[in-house]
Order: C-alpha cells, then sequence, then structure tokens
C-alpha cells in the first residue's frame, strides 16, 4: 500500500446519510438549519461596517444587521468555523489536503481566479435576494419539506445546467 | 423528549458545523471540478450528496414529530418569496458553473487548500455589498410573488407528509439511477487521483 496516495471519497450515499444526520442533529438542537451564506453576510456587513461607518448605517439591507457586532458573536460564525475543522480533518486523515488553484486542464490560473472572482459576485448577490444559499435554504429548507427549498433548487439546477454548455470546457 | 432545544450556543453549532464540512469534503463537493462536473452531468455526486441528506434529515425528523418527541411548527421553515427565490437560485447556479462553488462549499474547498476559494469568498463580499447598495432599487424583485407563511410541500399539495417522503425518496433515487448512466458514458465519477495530478 502506498501511503502518499490520497484516499478516495466515500461513496456519495453513505456521505450523505452521514451529512443528513448532523442536518437533523442541527435541527433538534437549535431549531434552524444549517447555513453558510449568512456568516459571509456578516463578514460584509462588519468590512462595510469598518471602511465606510457612515454608509454603512444609512444602507437599507445592512444597517439590520448593525448592533450585532464582531461576526464572532453569531451562530453562524461557530459553524463555519466547525465546518473548516471538518474540512481539515477529512482532508488531511485521508491524504487530501493539497494547496492549489484548481482548474481544468485548458485554463490558466489568471483566468481560473478571474472566473472566481466573477462567479463570486453573482454568489453574492445571488443568496440575500433568495434569502439564503445552497446549504441554508436548498438543503435545510428541504429537510423541512419548504416550497421554498424546492423554488430555489430547480432554479439553481437548472440555470447551472444550460450555463453549463458554455463553461463546461473550462473544467473538464 | 422536547426538541427543539432551541440551543443555538457555540457547541452544538461548532459539532453540527464540524460533520458538515466532514461530510462535504469526504464526498469530494470541496473540489470545484467535481462540483461543475454535476451541471455537465459527468458526475452526480451533488444530486446524490444533497437528496440523500435532505430524505435523510426529512423522514428523521417527521418520525421525531410522529412519536411526539419534537415541535414540528418550531422549527424554521422558509417562507417562499417565487421570484427573488428563483433568480437568487439561478444566479447561485451561474456562480457554481462559473466560479466553482456555492459559500458553503467555498470553505471547504479553502480548508482542503484550494486557494481559488479565496477569491471566490472575495467575489461574495463584493457581489453582497452591491446587492445592499441597491436593495431599495431590488425591493419589488425581492418582496414580489409572496406565498403562504412557512409552506411546506404538504400543505401546498394537499398530501400527506408520507407521501411526500416517498416521492422525494423515489426521485433521490432515480436520480441514482439516471445518474449512473450518464457517468458511465461522460467521462465517469471525478476521483480524487485525478484531482491531486
Amino acid at each position: 500500500m502506498n501511503d502518499r496516495q490520497p484516499q478516495n471519497f466515500w461513496p456519495p450515499l453513505a456521505a450523505g446519510i452521514g451529512l443528513g444526520l448532523a442536518l437533523m442533529g442541527m435541527f433538534l438542537f437549535t431549531g434552524h438549519g444549517l447555513g453558510a451564506n449568512g456568516f459571509f453576510t456578516r463578514l460584509a456587513v462588519w468590512l462595510a461596517e469598518v471602511a465606510n461607518p457612515a454608509w454603512t448605517t444609512a444602507d437599507a439591507y445592512f444597517k439590520s444587521y448593525l448592533g450585532k457586532g464582531h461576526p464572532l458573536n453569531g451562530w453562524i460564525s461557530w459553524e463555519i468555523i466547525g465546518v473548516a475543522l471538518g474540512a481539515l480533518a477529512g482532508s488531511l486523515t485521508a491524504r487530501r489536503f493539497q494547496w492549489k488553484i484548481e482548474r481544468g486542464p485548458r485554463i490558466g490560473i489568471n483566468t481560473r481566479l478571474a472566473l472566481a472572482l466573477g462567479g463570486g459576485v453573482l454568489t453574492g448577490f445571488g443568496a440575500p435576494l433568495a434569502r439564503g444559499c445552497t446549504s441554508g435554504l436548498g438543503l435545510s429548507g428541504g429537510a423541512t419539506l419548504a416550497v421554498a427549498a424546492f423554488v430555489f433548487l430547480i432554479a439553481f439546477f437548472a440555470a447551472g445546467l444550460l450555463l453549463s454548455a458554455l463553461t463546461r470546457k473550462l473544467w473538464q | 423528549m422536547n426538541f427543539p432545544l432551541e440551543n443555538s450556543g457555540m457547541l452544538p453549532v461548532l459539532v453540527a458545523g464540524f460533520f458538515f464540512g466532514y461530510f462535504l469534503e469526504v464526498s469530494g463537493l470541496g473540489s470545484p471540478r467535481k462540483l461543475t462536473a454535476q451541471f455537465a452531468l459527468r458526475d452526480w455526486s451533488v444530486f446524490k450528496v444533497m437528496f440523500t441528506a435532505i430524505v435523510v434529515a426529512a423522514a428523521c425528523l417527521w418520525l421525531f414529530d410522529v412519536f411526539g418527541w419534537l415541535r414540528f411548527d418550531a422549527l424554521k421553515v422558509q417562507t417562499p418569496f417565487y421570484w427573488a427565490m428563483a433568480i437568487g437560485g439561478a444566479l447561485l447556479g451561474a456562480g457554481m458553473a462559473i466560479g466553482g462553488y456555492c459559500p458553503g462549499t467555498s470553505v471547504v474547498g479553502l480548508f482542503t487548500g484550494r486557494l481559488d476559494a479565496l477569491i471566490f469568498m472575495l467575489g461574495m463580499l463584493i457581489g453582497t455589498t452591491l446587492f445592499a447598495a441597491n436593495f431599495v432599487e431590488l425591493q419589488g424583485l425581492y418582496l414580489g410573488a409572496q406565498g403562504p407563511k412557512g409552506q411546506t410541500l404538504p400543505a401546498l399539495t394537499g398530501l400527506p407528509i408520507w407521501l411526500i417522503l416517498l416521492l422525494l425518496a423515489a426521485l433521490a433515487a432515480a436520480g441514482f439511477h439516471v445518474g449512473a448512466w450518464y457517468e458511465s458514458r461522460r467521462g465517469g465519477v471525478i476521483s480524487s487521483k485525478e484531482l491531486s495530478v
């Protein structure tokens, strides 16, 4: 056995059952599901407040987040720290952790980073509009059978599939 | 038993977050190439993991409710805003097809050593600030086509919960089968070895 080879990923069924149980545990303890985008919203508010307090206080969306203080005061930040530790534990123990800029074989590093930035902007705009992200609305809402979650998921997969006609060659 | 405990304290949230990140990582969903291969129909891991998790969590919550251990009405159930959620969902689908991540998987990406995830996060901060800067102009879209408060699929369709759960499980099973068919024709599931070269 070669110890330097990364272990392969788990079968999706096993990992999905584990993820479902983690999600159930979150609901049983807290009454709400797992999230992710809320952390980035709070981080954006905090940075905006540092950079331009007058603008942030006057902003119609950000002002509802003010007074909540440092991002570490919210549960979502502790959850994200847990996500980071879980990802580290999984990748280090299976020798999958690797510093890199992951990209398809046909594009360069600068193109990849520009696309990462652009995709991030669309995501950062879309998630507060939808009032949640793939985890907070799609996955967690799905577990409570919320109609909202399935509206979100259908649009998410439809847009991804359509756009993939253009973007698949960037990745494959 | 009287769930939910409504305890969003540091420890339970940290532990649930740990397993969230762990199971995303072990299924390969920290990799943008694997995530976007779902949209190319080459690797169906995103659909399989996500729908398995939804069915397992929904079925367990339902059983806890049936046994009287859980107050289902104390759980957070989002209210549908059809336009905002459809357009927001489409933007996240586009964001993943172009940028390779969604918010949660970008955290897993960064903490498995993928520095492109950091740039994606920077983009998210810019996008959210742009949303906030245009929030007044977006009010019509943000609040339009609101559905009933906390509406669920059983409430929408009038079908019993167990039947909805069976239909979702059937959809998940169909996804596993259709996925396997595509995977065998479009280059196959992306392995960790393929990503490490």
